[in-house]
């Protein structure tokens, strides 16, 4: 499966820089395969990304126009780059932390904003490359390295938080369900406006072992099993706790 | 380098202009085609000339959410292929360092207009100051050079703008136009040329874009869409992009080309103006709006039978130290009046010594009277 997608692939480069277990490298592969799905080349597109682990996915990896910026700026730089030259295709590809947390405020203009801009957010509701600490979309109760006794706070809903700031399409997806997140991503990148893709990707190293679930496959299973989409949700039944809820909120299934 | 003859927006001749409304005209014949801000007093004017006049000659305007933003966005937009401006003032600036460091380590060209106000802090919003010298210099973490530019009056408002433009064009960094509230909305005449001298990023298809065998050499710059697979970082980076977190000597090489590239071209960045130097004993050194106060207190005190001059620095990064070391060099003395607590008069005592350079200090949120600069030179007349 990787040969065929060695030419949108940096020649350069050897190998993902991320560790056994993370769902990154799953990510990686599927953007690609997501914007093949969208009758588009990714040599011929620009990806923005901020800082963090998942700001490593596009950046240097992606054979492509790749601007990897200050962290959680990365939507306001993918901004200036598309409102200067709408005829580049932009998608932003970045993490929890970089694009909710410092980078909140740029999200949600964004979205209010409009351009025609694809994110895909890598969620692994934690801090990976700094070691594990508490993301705002960590679960309540859970540890991290700054929430020794779980944590206190609520995480956010990023796709109710990035539709209600106006987004035109936003889904969420899991690596732990490939053609569905791929499905979603090659969607955002087809319609006209904004669109956000969250998707779930598990941290083993610096989050699964802090929660008991110290091998990667525990921690596969475990986010397949909180997966739940919208349809398979009877009518108006409540979200088990801890669980995700996936599927598309603007678009199709609204 | 490429440079052309361009043909300002605004028809030739004199023209009633604020500083403000002169700096957007400035960018505007610069080729300026992108401008992303945030209102802030007391430069907004610059924006909201911007956001009536980008679109009618092509270019983009945005409003953004918060200056770290505007100078994102701006950076952007010069690798998508603009010649992009911000505007803001000091607390604002304070937000951009962040990417003020990230263009220059990233060598994007932009410009930033700073029209000062009193600071620090939210200071007093309508009122000047000259405190910014050193932020614009130092603000951003790390080793790193910029250019900046301080003008008088409203006609180098519109000079010193396609000036900053140029500049960051051909040395690909941020260049940074230090205004004070009293230039920008200083309204005064100003004369179009029929035509300013500008220049363009230089781009080799193919050529690294980070790096140069020369050791003060600026690359090639691309842009986005060329299908030059560009790899742009923040992050220590080779000449082609690829990151270079772990070499010490990819490291040591860029920062030292990203500074050697300025210094080595000072002598042609360093532009300043001497007024009754040939036989001054007594040299005021003023930028700025300051300058003009002190040019009147200069030609009272000749009046007096002292013997005073005024060198102006209109480049204030890199500082002019060899036109300060060459005013001092008949033995004068030097007055540095400064809106700020002595930022330029501690440059100038690197530069002479300690012993020749006295400074003279207003931060009351008013400009420098010439009476003020008079009494201080009457002080030290020998």
């Amino acid at each position: 499966m990787t040969r065929a997608l060695d030419q949108y692939l940096r020649p350069e480069v050897k190998a993902t820089p991320f560790c056994p277990g993370c769902g990154h490298g799953v990510l990686l592969g599927l953007i690609l395969r997501a914007v093949e799905a969208a009758g588009l080349d990714p040599r011929q597109m620009l990806f923005v990304s901020g800082i963090g682990c998942a700001a490593w996915i596009p950046s240097p990896n992606f054979r492509a126009d790749t601007l990897h910026t200050l962290h959680g700026r990365a939507l306001a730089f993918a901004t200036g780059a598309k409102a200067a030259n709408p005829a580049l295709k932009v998608m932003v590809v970045s993490g929890d932390g970089d694009l909710a947390s410092i980078g909140g405020n740029h999200l949600i203009h964004a979205a209010r904003r409009g351009l025609e801009i694809t994110v895909i957010c890598a969620n692994n509701q934690i801090y990976g490359m700094t070691g594990g600490q508490a993301a705002p979309t960590t679960q309540l109760g859970a540890p991290t390295a700054t929430t020794p006794e779980g944590n206190p706070y609520r995480p956010f809903d990023l796709c109710r938080l990035v539709k209600a700031a106006g987004a035109d399409y936003v889904a969420r997806g899991s690596v732990t369900r490939p053609y569905e997140l791929m499905d979603y991503m090659a969607q955002g990148l087809t319609r006209p406006g904004f669109s956000f893709i969250e998707a779930l990707s598990p941290c083993p190293t610096q989050a699964g072992r802090r929660q008991g679930l110290d091998t990667p496959a525990a921690l596969y299973d475990d986010l397949g099993r909180r997966c739940l989409a919208r349809r398979e949700l009877a009518g108006d039944a409540e979200l088990p706790p801890g669980s995700w809820e996936l599927g598309a909120w603007c678009g199709d299934d609204n | 380098m490429p440079r052309s003859l361009s043909q300002p927006a605004l028809p030739p001749g004199p023209h009633y202009l604020s500083g403000n409304e002169a700096a957007a005209e400035g960018a505007l014949a610069a080729g300026c085609g992108f401008y992303a801000g945030y209102p802030i007093t007391p430069s907004s004017e610059i924006m909201e000339r911007l956001a009536a006049r980008l679109p009618q000659h092509g270019g983009v305007f945005l409003q953004m959410e918060d200056e770290i933003a505007s100078l994102s966005a701006v950076i952007g937009a010069a690798w998508a292929g603009k010649k992009a401006l911000t505007a803001t003032s000091g607390p604002g600036l304070s937000l951009m360092q962040e990417c003020l460091g990230y263009a220059a380590f990233t060598e994007t060209p932009c410009v930033l207009i700073d029209v000062q106000r009193a600071g620090p802090c939210t200071g007093q919003a309508t009122k000047v100051g000259a405190g910014d010298i050193m932020a614009a210099k130092w603000g951003s973490h790390g080793d790193y050079q910029v250019v900046a530019f301080s003008p008088w009056s409203a006609q180098e408002m519109f000079d010193l703008t396609v000036r900053a433009f140029n500049w960051s064009e051909r040395l690909r960094l941020p260049a940074i136009l230090l205004a004070e509230e009293a230039v920008g909305h200083l309204r005064e005449r100003v004369d179009i040329p029929e035509a300013v001298e500008v220049f363009q990023r230089g781009y080799t298809p193919g050529a690294p874009p980070f790096g140069h065998p020369e050791p003060d050499g600026v690359p090639s710059m691309p842009r986005f869409g060329q299908g030059e697979s560009l790899m742009i970082t923040g992050s220590t980076h080779d000449a082609r992009g690829f990151r270079r977190t772990e070499d010490p000597a990819a490291h040591d090489a860029l920062v030292r080309r990203l500074g050697h590239k300025v210094l080595a071209r000072a002598g042609e960045l360093c532009q300043t103006e001497g007024h009754f130097l040939e036989d001054a004993s007594l040299v005021v050194l003023a930028y700025g709006f300051t300058a003009r106060a002190a040019l009147r207190a200069v030609k009272l005190a000749r009046q007096r039978g002292l013997k005073a001059g005024l060198l102006r620095l209109v480049t204030l990064w890199p500082f002019p130290e060899e036109a300060v070391a060459q005013a001092l060099a008949t033995g004068a003395r030097l007055l540095v009046p400064e809106m700020n607590l002595g930022q330029v008069a501690g440059l100038a005592r690197q530069v002479v010594g300690p012993g020749l350079v006295r400074s003279l200090t207003q931060v009351d949120g008013r400009h420098i009277a010439p009476a003020t600069i008079l009494n201080a030179l009457l002080e030290m007349a020998p």
